[in-house]
């Protein structure tokens, strides 16, 4: 009797699901299932394979083995259609709306047969007002889509499923682009659908949240089911241990021992470009051997000063001296000329090029300088022998040095980019949001190397929105706010609240 | 000067005009049905010159006049059914193989009219449309001639405008059609077939853009010949930038690029005609033109996802 009770409980059974790209195993025969009512997380590294798991179920790919039942019905494979119609709901990690339509008309697409005149409008909209009321998802039906915040998209992709009925919500990395108050909101409307009998599947790979919101975890790593536990029964550090595979331990610098300034800034201002900040008067120093943290909130000048020190911006006013010599010319070339490496904010847009391999990814900077070019040729052999350098040393894992980058994960992307500038044993180190968007494993060994290449000699500028991570790392923090800098703290000296004073634009310069 | 406005309060010259735009409106349409499903069809060119052949031989070979737009529709609808192939499930870039196609249907039209007439020297005529006359406006002083003296296929392309905007902004296909040009992704994950409507959309705009240049042979002229579609299908792929991927501000355009071409003719027979050289006139609507579309496409929103190719289960 309570065996038949709980197959009906069984919204979702998945069963032994594998998928290969190629030689690599993103899914290794994983089996779970899902109850009514209940939120389950997927918790992983990047690369472990939860979106592909979840693409699968969605049918935005088909899986090479294994089967998906929901309520006990085979679901065909490869048809988001399908899934759809059974009752999966998918929100995307990058939104899936046209930003050129209203909210309304995003809602609506495909849930009308295509060749008929479509209900009325009217009806569909009282319907999304209905819904967005019942789970708290505030968004104008009419808004263009472009118009719209972060947090707003997400709330429409919510809704697209709820407009659809569905019973199961995939919610993949909800998170990672909402504020601490949008994330919220978003658990208050998680706890509203699992009060009407949905059940949820929750991607991510922030432990706190998902302690705080499921009722149990699924944890994946290297493509592998590699446990299951009820949430009341885990703890974070247990978590985390089974998403990484060993223990972790946050970094913890040394003394610094800071040595000659390599870089220095007078007074340097840079023009505001758009809606960016510039530089107003900025005075900066950035010593051998020791880390300088640039804490602040996003937009205040972070970008311009990323640019200016990458050769991508030239000052307007004020002057920039490097080791000693006033730089008169100052360009990407002759930022790379002198030794500085760069670890751009945006490894998609930036710091990578998504349909070059991996060997041309890692070349980028290096390709007309030996070993790479010899005689103005490209030494082609010698360039995949400097990317399996790169791939082995930072544990960057891929099929290969022939693998187009856009199909490794944000982690193993970062990994490369790393090796691609430490192997160039640079001066000065520009370290851009180096961690944002990675798992522990991967934050831990990024932080992990910066460290260690401070030891080495390099001077590091470390720019993060992050301010734990900015305080865990610096061996002196400064501040941005408005384009202006606030003097240095030495480690320790000023709490987080102090520095958030600062960010504010409420500091005391005068008391410094 | 006042020969300008001689010419434009003659209600020849606005009858000129219509004529003149219906062609471009077919095509106009036609292309822009492909481009906001997100496929940029260069093949236009080709397609209108078969077009124009194909509806004008099959009236030649016994059929009717509306069955001989069918057939270009039908040719048409062909080559663009192979512009789909090639450019939503394979991929391929669509600039090359819409010249391809261009190149493929202008020979093929070239090609099939010397199998088929090898002796001719001069190409027959057919008995094209005949204008319409309709009760009452017809016969209107000035207006009657100037507006309501067009063939049924000149009132087909008006139609086909207001349908096709119809669609597009209010039935579900015409949602799923834009939102395909906007994000594909977005498409898929409502659980409709991005390559589906992408190849629907090319095929049916490839066929009015086939409808478009029978209009030349079957309802301007009455023949076809050599180098008669003369650009114009490259002229609506820019009335589309011009009219900002909407159906009712590409008729404006297509109008707008009619008047100018009107004008220029018109002109050519004033005394000024006689010292500047006839080339000059002929420059004059693709200039304006050009100046126009500066003007209106800056702030012209472009189909997000135009000529981005979509692959399912890509990462």
């Amino acid at each position: 009797m309570t065996e038949t009770k709980e197959a009906q409980d069984v919204v979702l059974r998945l069963s032994g699901i594998t998928k290969r790209f190629g030689v690599l195993v993103a899914n290794d025969a994983i089996s779970f299932s899902l109850a009514r009512g209940e939120v389950v997380a997927l918790l992983g590294e990047n690369g472990a394979g939860k979106t592909t798991l979840m693409n699968i179920l969605f049918g935005h790919y088909t899986a090479d083995e294994g089967t998906v039942e929901v309520f006990g019905q085979p679901l065909p494979a490869g048809l988001p259609g399908a899934a759809l119609a059974a009752g999966v709901g998918m929100v995307h990690q990058h939104f899936t709306l046209a930003g050129n339509m209203t909210v309304l008309e995003n809602i609506l697409l495909g849930t009308e047969p295509l060749w008929g005149v479509g209900r009325g409008r009217a009806a569909a909209r009282r319907r999304v007002l209905a819904l967005s009321r019942d789970f708290g998802l505030a968004v104008h039906p009419d808004a263009r889509v472009a118009t719209l915040s972060v947090g707003e998209r997400q709330r429409v992709e919510i809704l697209k499923a709820l407009y659809r009925e569905a019973r199961i919500l995939i919610l993949d990395e909800p998170t990672a682009v909402l504020t601490p108050q949008e994330s919220a909101a978003l658990f208050d409307t998680l706890r509203r659908a699992v009060a009407q009998g949905l059940s949820v599947i929750f991607i991510s790979h922030k432990l706190h949240e998902v302690m705080a919101v499921s009722s149990r975890v699924l944890v994946l790593r290297h493509g592998r089911l590699v446990g299951e536990v009820a949430t009341a029964e885990t703890d974070r550090p247990q978590l985390a241990e089974l998403m990484v595979g060993t223990e972790i331990t946050p970094p913890a610098p040394t003394e610094a021992r800071p040595g000659a300034t390599l870089l220095k800034l007078k007074t340097v201002s840079t023009p505001a470009r758009g809606n960016r900040t510039g530089l107003r008067g900025v005075d900066l120093e950035l010593r051998a051997g020791q880390i300088l943290g640039l804490a602040g909130v996003s937009g205040n000048g972070q970008g311009a000063l990323a640019d200016l020190i990458s050769g991508l911006e030239t000052p307007s006013a004020g002057s920039m001296e490097l080791a000693g010599t006033e730089i008169s010319h100052w360009s990407p070339r002759a930022a790379l000329a002198a030794r500085i490496g760069r670890i751009p904010e945006d490894r998609h847009r930036t710091g990578t090029i998504a349909d070059f391999t991996l060997t041309e990814n890692a070349v980028l900077e290096r390709y007309a300088e030996p070993p790479v070019a010899r005689r103005g040729w490209i030494d082609w052999s010698a360039a995949r022998r400097a990317a399996e350098q790169v791939i082995k040393a930072y544990d960057v894992r891929c099929p290969g040095p022939e693998t187009r980058i856009r199909l490794l994960s944000g982690g193993n992307m970062q990994k490369l980019i790393l090796g691609r500038v430490l192997e160039a044993q640079p001066m000065i180190i520009l370290a851009n949001q180096p961690v944002r968007g990675l798992d522990i494993g991967a934050v831990t060994y990024v932080q992990e190397r910066l460290i260690a290449a401070r030891d080495a000699g390099a001077a590091v500028l470390l720019i993060s929105e992050d301010l734990d991570e900015v305080l865990t790392l610096s061996d002196v923090v400064r501040v941005i706010c408005e384009g202006r800098l606030s003097p240095e703290f030495p480690r320790g000296s000023k709490t987080p609240a102090e520095l958030g004073q600062w960010m504010a634009g409420q500091g005391v310069p005068d008391a410094a | 000067m006042t020969e300008i406005v001689d010419i434009l309060i003659s209600a020849s010259f606005w009858a000129a005009v219509l004529r003149i735009a219906s062609p471009l409106i077919f095509a106009t349409l036609g292309e822009l049905i492909c481009e906001r499903a997100g496929v940029l069809n260069l093949g236009i060119e080709g397609i209108m010159v078969f077009g124009a052949f194909a509806g004008w031989m099959a009236v030649y070979a016994g059929l009717g006049l509306w069955p001989g737009v069918l057939v270009a529709l039908l040719a048409g609808m062909a080559f663009g059914a192979l512009h789909a192939l090639l450019t939503v499930p394979f991929g391929l870039s669509q600039h090359v193989v819409g010249l391809g196609i261009t190149m493929l249907a202008t020979s093929s039209a070239y090609y099939a009219y010397r199998l088929a007439l090898p002796e001719v020297t001069s190409p027959p005529r057919i008995d094209p449309f005949q204008p319409l006359h309709i009760p009452v406006l017809s016969d209107l002083p000035w207006l009657g001639q100037a507006l309501f003296s067009q063939t049924a296929l000149t009132w087909a392309a008006f139609a086909c405008a207001a349908l096709v905007a119809l669609v597009l902004y209010r039935t579900p296909l015409g949602l799923a059609v834009r939102a395909a040009g906007e994000n594909p992704q977005a498409v898929e994950a409502q659980g409709l077939s991005v390559a589906a409507i992408r190849m629907g959309a090319v095929i049916v705009g490839s066929g009015l853009m086939a409808v478009g240049g029978a209009f030349l042979t079957m309802s301007a002229f009455s023949s076809f010949f050599f180098e008669m579609v003369n650009g114009r299908g490259w002229i609506c792929i820019a009335l589309v930038v011009f009219g900002a991927w909407r159906p009712g501000k590409a008729l404006l355009g297509a109008l707008l690029f009619a008047g100018f071409d009107a004008l220029q003719i018109r002109l050519q027979q004033t005394p000024m005609g006689q010292l500047v050289p006839y080339q000059v006139f002929l420059m004059i609507p693709c200039v304006l033109s050009i100046l126009a579309l500066i003007l209106m496409s800056r702030r012209a929103e472009v189909p997000a996802a135009l000529m981005t190719p979509f692959n399912r289960g890509e990462r």
